[in-house]
């Protein structure tokens, strides 16, 4: 197949042509600073607004509570270090899942390193989190809980009210990181208990380079960048009004499409799933079946190892991703795979595709078809395979 | 990322595969840290290695520089094959990536393995040879970031 078959969308997405059409008149006639007096520069605020508006609405927040930010990195460390900054006085202890982004993890590493206490609730096999864990690790200092909505690795989706409802109960701030999640699944903060949530433009067919926090009125937070009013004074910079005029563009064409989107993923997913475990043996699905992102798959195949599988799908033009220690840059593998309880060596040969809705049918059989044959290549070559079909 | 040798001897592998009653069989490299390297040789009565072949379990720089190892010791006596560094397999595979280096001591260490236990079946001590670490990875601490 001559052309590119992307099968990484929790990685980034494209952009849709109509997010570019939006966004470029701000590039070039409308390029005034939002801050400005003068009626040129105000169309500018008025474009921040509406796209703030949009993104309000689609959570069931208001219009004060969006905050612009980066990425949804930037999001991340935001809420945990302003929170763990502004509530010092009432505790200094957080809790978070063992699955979460690094954005998140690498935060309360760097939190831990300054006083702050970090509990870190296990997940079961499926990658869902304890919640009779979570309830226990509750402390009177804890002052923020943190867990992602859904897992970038395996797609899990995490019980979000009913962590919710716990948090309240203790009277402790809710945040969750809900980057894979924004723009895929219906959220509603006030439904959900959630007091903080991160999302970033990229991930639902947005532009790069632009993500946002929601603060629920009422919680107490630190800004994170000085300098001008920007943000309600709490992230000062110029805003990037093209990423956020897009950004507001993506949200309303990933609402009305969210329904037709997941029906269409979930098909082309299933299928996929379906032909992989039937038609190759030695794997696994990681992941919960049910409580799963629309467009997430992700396998472990015993026996070979991942960055060499995504070499040889590379070379047959085909896009995706592993959580193999060698595409992580050390030694260990994903700390997602090795907290749902897979040992090393099968973490090391997972294989995550995320499809989209520009994916077709045949080229899921393709990529099924390709993967077999180097599955099956690499396996060839395998000592752990040659000492595994010597024991049987 | 990688380079033209690289992806060459990663995609078409020379000399994969096993051999039967091999004179010398080394495994080096654990499944916790994603590689194992496993080198089979065959050596003539006068200590040349008429065959060798690998198999391995890791990155597209494991299976490069396990292939690259096996074509710079085959027709070689046991002493030459012993002077196969990592850096000759690297500078044979035009270079790896700094992440991937390990790779390369990984092959020279699969290397002495095998001839090590081809020394010790045959009784033999072969000069400059130490008993090869079961684990590469021993005593290598995680990086700090």
């Amino acid at each position: 197949m001559d052309r590119k078959i992307y099968l990484d969308n929790a990685a980034t997405t494209k952009t849709r042509p109509e997010v570019v059409e939006a966004m470029l008149p701000y590039f070039t006639e409308l390029y005034g600073n939002p801050s400005s007096v003068y009626e040129f520069a105000t169309q500018n605020k008025k474009a921040v607004d509406e796209a703030r508006g949009i993104i309000a609405r689609a959570l069931g927040a208001d219009i004060s509570e969006i905050y612009f930010t980066g990425s949804g990195t930037e999001a991340d460390n935001w809420a945990l270090k302003a929170v763990a900054d502004a509530y010092a006085s009432k505790g200094n202890h957080i809790i978070t899942s063992k699955i979460e982004h690094h954005a998140i993890l690498h935060t309360c590493e760097y939190l831990e390193k300054h006083g702050v206490e970090v509990s870190y609730i296990d997940v079961d096999e499926n990658g869902i989190l304890k919640l009779d864990q979570l309830e226990k690790a509750i402390r009177p200092t804890t002052v923020l809980i943190s867990v992602m909505f859904a897992n970038n690795e395996i797609g899990t989706l995490q019980p979000i009210k009913e962590i919710g409802e716990i948090a309240k109960k203790h009277n402790i701030l809710f945040h969750t990181d809900a980057v894979q999640a924004f723009g895929q699944l219906p959220i509603d903060v006030n439904e959900l208990g959630i007091d903080m949530l991160s999302a970033s433009a990229h991930k639902l067919n947005g532009p790069k380079g632009i993500g946002f926090l929601y603060i629920r009125k009422g919680v107490k937070i630190r800004s994170f960048v000085h300098g001008g009013a920007q943000e309600r004074q709490r992230r000062a910079g110029t805003e990037n009004v093209p990423g956020i005029v897009g950004f507001g563009k993506a949200v309303e064409l990933a609402l009305a499409t969210m329904q037709e989107r997941a029906e269409k993923e979930i098909k082309l997913r299933n299928l996929l799933m379906k032909r992989i475990l039937e038609e190759i043996p030695f794997v696994r699905v990681n992941g919960d079946k049910v409580r799963r992102l629309p467009n997430n798959a992700n396998f472990s195949f015993q026996f070979i190892e991942g960055e060499s599988l995504l070499i040889m799908l590379d070379m047959n033009n085909i896009c995706a991703s592993s959580g193999s220690a060698c595409t992580s840059g050390s030694l260990d593998p994903s700390h997602v795979l090795l907290a749902i309880g897979l040992p090393h060596e099968i973490a090391h040969g997972s294989l995550r595709l995320t499809v989209s809705d520009e994916i077709t049918e045949e080229e899921i059989h393709y990529t099924v078809d390709k993967i077999k044959e180097i599955v099956e290549k690499l396996r060839k070559m395998s000592p752990l395979y040659e000492d595994f079909m010597k024991k049987r | 990322m990688y380079t033209e040798k690289v992806m060459d001897h990663f995609t078409n592998p020379r000399n994969v595969g096993e051999i039967e009653n091999a004179s010398g069989v080394g495994t080096v490299g654990n499944a916790k840290c994603g590689d194992i390297m496993r080198i089979y040789l065959d050596i003539d009565d006068s200590g040349v290695i008429k065959d060798v072949k690998f198999k391995t379990f890791g990155c597209g720089a494991a299976v490069a520089t396990s292939s690259m190892a096996t074509e710079l010791v085959k027709g070689k006596t046991v002493n030459e094959a012993l002077q196969v560094t990592n850096k000759a397999v690297m500078e044979a595979l035009d270079g790896l990536p700094p992440v991937k280096v390990h790779c390369s001591l990984l092959a020279e260490e699969a290397i002495h393995a095998a001839l090590w236990d081809y020394a010790e079946k045959k009784g033999i001590k072969i000069e400059g040879l130490e008993k090869p670490k079961s684990d590469i990875h021993e005593g290598e601490e995680s990086e700090e970031y």
